[in-house]
C-alpha cells in the first residue's frame, strides 16, 4: 500500500526525522491560508498524488507570495498528473501540501528496501541525492553505499555512522543524520514498510539535516496489524478495477488488450497472458481468482472482467487440481447465465473430473468455445478477436 | 527415488484440527503419507483423524519422532509456528499459508541461522502448494493423481502452474521424483538454488523442471548454481513474459522493481548456462521429452 507524502512525513517526524513545516489543503483558499499559518517568504506547494516523478511534471512550485500560492495549488486542484512513473492513465489531484521553503546546502539519497537477496532491511544512500536511485546506479553507481541491517540488532549507531561518513557529510552533521537514518529504520520496522525513500535528504543553509521529500510503501500482508497505517489509505489514487478486486479477494492488474483472463493461481495466470502474447494476442489482464475456484469467485471474475471496455473475448483457464472440473463448469455456466455475458467464451479446463467438465460446458448451449490445452485456448481466442466475430451459436441466440 | 520426503517420513500438521488443516491432513493420509501427529496448542490430548493432537511441537517430537511438519496457520501466527518447528528440531518445515508479512519472514530466516547447519530446518514455502514424491508421500495441498512416478524433478514458486507442468508430463507419460514447491512470496524458505543441489544430489532424479517468475533474484542464483555445478539437464519455464514493470502480479513477490527482474532478463541468463528453455507453458512436457530423447 502507498501513502502521500505529507502522510509519511506525520509519521516519521515522530521517529524522530526533521521534515520542514507544513500543512495539507484541499482548495486554493486553504492553501494560501496553510502558507501564512507557516508564514516566511517562500513556499513549495506540492500535489499530494501516489507516484515519483512529480516535479518534472509539474506537481511541485516554488512560490515566494500568497497569490501563487493560490495560482499554483488552483492549478494543480483537478488536474490529471501524468509523470514518467504514473503510466499514461496519470493520477488526479485532490491534496496539495504547502511547505516552508528551505535553503538547501546539500542534497543526499537515502532509501530502505527490504532486499531479497541478503532477506534483510538494506540501506541505500548516496551523496547525488535529488536524481532517481535508477539514475544514480546508471550515471554514478560509486556513489551508492549499501548496508545491510541484522534483524536481531537493528541499525546500530556505529553503522549509521559509518553511511553518514561514507557520504561525506561534516562533522557538524553527524548526530542529525545519524538520528534521521535510525528514525527513518525504526519507522520500518515498526510499521512494517516495505520501501522509505527520501530524495532529497538535504543540509540546509542553518545546518540542519531534514527530509525534504518521503515516499513509503507498506507491506499488505501486514496491514491487519497496522490500523494506523489502514487509515492512510487514499482509494481516489488506486486504480478503481484494481480496489474493487482486492476487496471481493480477487487479484487483478488491468493491462492493455483486449483478451480477458480468469485463471486460478498467479504463475498460472502469468502463464496464460505469456501464451496469449505468443499466440499474436494481448491479455487485457492479470487476474487470480485462487486455487479454489468457486462459482461465486467465478461469476465475480466475469463481472469484473467485462468491466473493461476494452476486452473483446474472455479466456477461462482453471486448473482443477483438489476441486473438480464438473462443478467449475457449473460455475462458469450459472456466471454467463447470470450476468447475461455478451462476449466470446473460450474455456479450458484441466485436472480433475475434466471430461464431465467439458460435457458440462458443451451441454449448456451457451455459445462457449472449449479447448484442451492452454496453447489451443490462446490460438482461439486470438482468432476470434481478430477477426472480430460472435461466435454463431450466440449471434443466434441474440 | 526421491528428496526431503518419503513414505516412511514421520510426519505432523501444525494447525491440523482447523477446517483447511483437517481437509489437506485426510488428503495426505489417503495418499499414504506418514501423519504421525498434529499440533494445536490447547487441544493436546485429543485426537483427529485418528492422531494425537499435542499442545507443543516439542511434545509431538518427543511423542512420536516426527522429522517433518506441515504448517497449516492463519498468516498472524505462522511464523511463530515455524519457529516452533526449527526450535523442536524438525528437519523439514512446510508452509502453505499466504500472506504472512514479510518482516516477520525476516525474523524467522534469522531465526533459523540460530541453529548450525545440518541442524538447521529446512522451510518449504510459505505461500507454496507443498511437496510430493509421487506414489509415496505428499506434504501440502497438490492433487497427487496428477504426478506419475518417475525421474524428474520439479521445482517451482506456483501451484497451478506446477500442476499444469505435471499434468503435461503424465500426458507423455514422464513420471516426477519429487514435486517442490517453494512458494510466491518475496522472503522464502528454500531458494531454487537450494533445491537444485538436493536434486544434483540425489540419484534418482535424471533431469530437473525450473518454473520461475518475474521478481526477485532467485533465477539468477540458480543460473550461477547450474553452471558452477549442475551435471544433471535442467528444464525451465519463467512466467510472467507480459508482466508490466512495478505492478505485483497476484504472488506477493512477483513483482519487477530491478534490474534482471523481469522474465525475458531471468530467460536469458538460464539459457546462456545451457538450460533448455520451455518456449511457451504448453510445451513445457514435450521440452522436457524432447531433453530426454536427447540424453538417452
Amino acid at each position: 500500500m502507498d501513502i502521500h507524502e505529507y502522510q509519511a512525513k506525520d509519521l516519521l517526524r515522530d521517529f524522530g526525522v526533521k521534515v520542514p513545516s507544513g500543512g495539507l489543503a484541499y482548495s486554493p483558499e486553504q492553501a494560501t491560508y496553510r502558507a501564512h499559518e507557516i508564514g516566511g517568504d517562500k513556499w513549495v506547494v506540492k500535489a499530494q498524488v501516489h507516484t515519483g516523478g512529480r516535479g518534472k511534471a509539474g506537481g511541485v512550485k516554488v512560490c515566494s507570495n500568497e497569490h501563487e500560492v493560490f495560482d499554483a495549488a488552483d492549478e494543480m486542484f483537478g488536474s490529471k498528473l501524468v509523470t514518467h512513473q504514473s503510466g499514461p492513465a496519470g493520477k488526479i489531484v485532490y491534496r496539495v501540501y504547502i511547505e516552508s521553503g528551505v535553503e538547501i546546502d546539500r542534497e543526499l539519497y537515502l532509501g530502505f528496501v527490504l532486499d531479497r537477496s541478503s532477506e534483510r532491511i538494506m540501506v541505500v544512500a548516496s551523496s547525488s541525492g535529488g536524481m532517481e536511485i535508477e539514475e544514480i546506479a546508471r550515471d554514478q553507481p560509486d556513489t551508492i553505499i549499501r548496508s545491510v541491517v541484522d534483524p536481531a540488532v537493528g541499525l546500530t549507531e556505529f553503522q549509521a555512522r559509518e553511511i553518514v561518513f561514507r557520504l561525506g557529510l561534516d562533522a557538524s552533521h553527524v548526530q542529525g543524520a545519524v538520528t534521521t537514518i535510525r528514525g527513518c529504520y525504526r519507522a520500518f520496522r515498526d510499521l512494517d514498510a516495505t520501501m522509505v525513500e527520501i530524495n532529497p535528504l538535504v543540509v540546509t543553509s542553518d545546518n540542519s539535516v531534514m527530509a525534504l521529500d518521503a515516499k513509503m510503501e507498506f507491506d499488505d500482508n501486514a496491514l491487519f496489524r497496522r490500523q494506523q497505517i489502514m487509515e492512510l489509505r487514499d482509494k481516489s489514487q488506486e486504480d478503481l478495477r484494481e480496489t474493487k478486486a482486492a476487496d471481493q479477494g480477487l487479484s487483478y492488474v488491468g493491462l492493455d488488450g483486449n483478451i480477458g483472463c480468469i485463471v486460478n493461481g498467479a504463475g498460472l495466470a502469468m502463464a496464460t497472458m505469456d501464451m496469449i502474447k505468443l499466440a499474436g494476442g494481448e491479455p487485457a489482464n492479470f487476474l487470480d481468482i485462487g486455487g479454489g475456484a468457486s462459482p461465486e469467485r467465478v461469476a465475480k471474475a466475469f463481472n469484473l472482467v467485462r468491466s473493461d471496455d476494452k476486452v473483446s473475448a474472455i479466456l477461462v483457464n482453471i486448473f482443477a487440481g483438489i476441486n473438480r472440473c464438473d462443478w467449475v463448469a457449473e460455475g462458469v455456466v450459472q456466471a454467463i447465465q447470470s450476468t447475461s455475458l455478451d462476449l466470446p467464451v473460450i474455456v479450458r479446463l484441466a485436472g480433475t473430473n475434466v471430461e464431465k467438465g467439458m460435457q458440462i460446458l458443451e451441454n449448456s448451449g451457451l455459445p462457449i468455445a472449449t479447448a484442451a490445452t492452454l496453447a489451443e485456448a490462446a490460438e482461439k481466442s486470438v482468432q476470434i478477436c481478430k477477426a472480430g466475430h460472435v461466435p454463431s451459436k450466440l449471434a443466434a441466440a441474440s | 527415488m526421491s528428496i526431503l520426503i518419503n513414505k516412511t517420513t514421520p510426519m505432523i500438521v501444525q494447525g491440523i484440527t482447523g477446517r483447511i488443516g483437517q481437509f489437506h491432513t485426510r488428503e495426505m493420509i489417503e495418499y499414504g503419507t506418514n501423519v504421525v501427529g498434529g499440533v494445536v496448542p490447547g487441544r493436546g490430548g485429543e485426537t483427529a483423524m485418528g492422531k494425537p493432537v499435542f499442545n507443543t511441537v516439542k511434545e509431538a517430537v518427543a511423542a512420536t519422532g516426527a522429522t517433518a511438519s506441515l504448517v497449516v496457520v492463519p498468516p498472524p501466527f505462522a511464523a511463530d509456528s515455524i519457529m516452533e518447528a526449527a526450535d523442536a528440531g524438525i528437519d523439514m518445515c512446510v508452509s502453505i499459508t499466504d500472506g504472512i508479512p514479510a518482516q516477520d519472514m525476516m525474523r524467522v530466516k534469522r531465526f533459523m541461522r540460530r541453529y548450525r547447519e545440518g541442524k538447521r530446518m529446512r522451510l518449504l514455502g510459505p505461500n507454496c502448494a507443498g511437496i510430493i514424491t509421487p506414489g509415496e508421500a505428499l506434504a501440502g495441498i497438490m492433487p497427487g493423481h496428477i504426478y506419475l512416478p518417475g525421474s524428474i524433478g520439479v521445482v517451482g514458486r506456483s501451484g497451478t502452474l506446477g500442476y499444469e507442468a505435471a499434468a503435461q508430463m503424465k500426458e507423455l507419460g514422464i513420471g516426477v521424483s519429487t514435486s517442490v514447491g517453494i512458494g510466491g512470496d518475496p522472503i522464502n524458505g528454500s531458494s531454487f538454488r537450494d533445491i537444485l543441489e538436493l536434486f544434483e544430489r540425489d540419484d534418482d532424479t535424471s533431469a530437473v523442471v525450473l518454473i520461475g517468475e518475474i521478481g526477485g533474484p532467485q533465477e539468477a542464483e540458480a543460473a550461477e548454481f547450474i553452471r558452477d555445478h549442475m551435471t544433471k539437464p535442467v528444464i525451465a519455464y519463467v512466467a510472467g513474459l507480459t508482466a508490466p514493470k512495478g505492478k505485483r502480479m497476484g504472488h506477493a513477490g512477483a513483482i519487477i522493481s530491478a534490474f534482471g527482474e523481469s522474465a525475458p532478463e531471468k530467460v536469458e541468463l538460464l539459457r546462456e548456462v545451457g538450460v533448455a528453455i520451455v518456449p511457451n507453458p504448453s510445451e513445457i512436457g514435450a521440452t522436457v521429452h524432447s531433453v530426454q530423447g536427447k540424453a538417452a
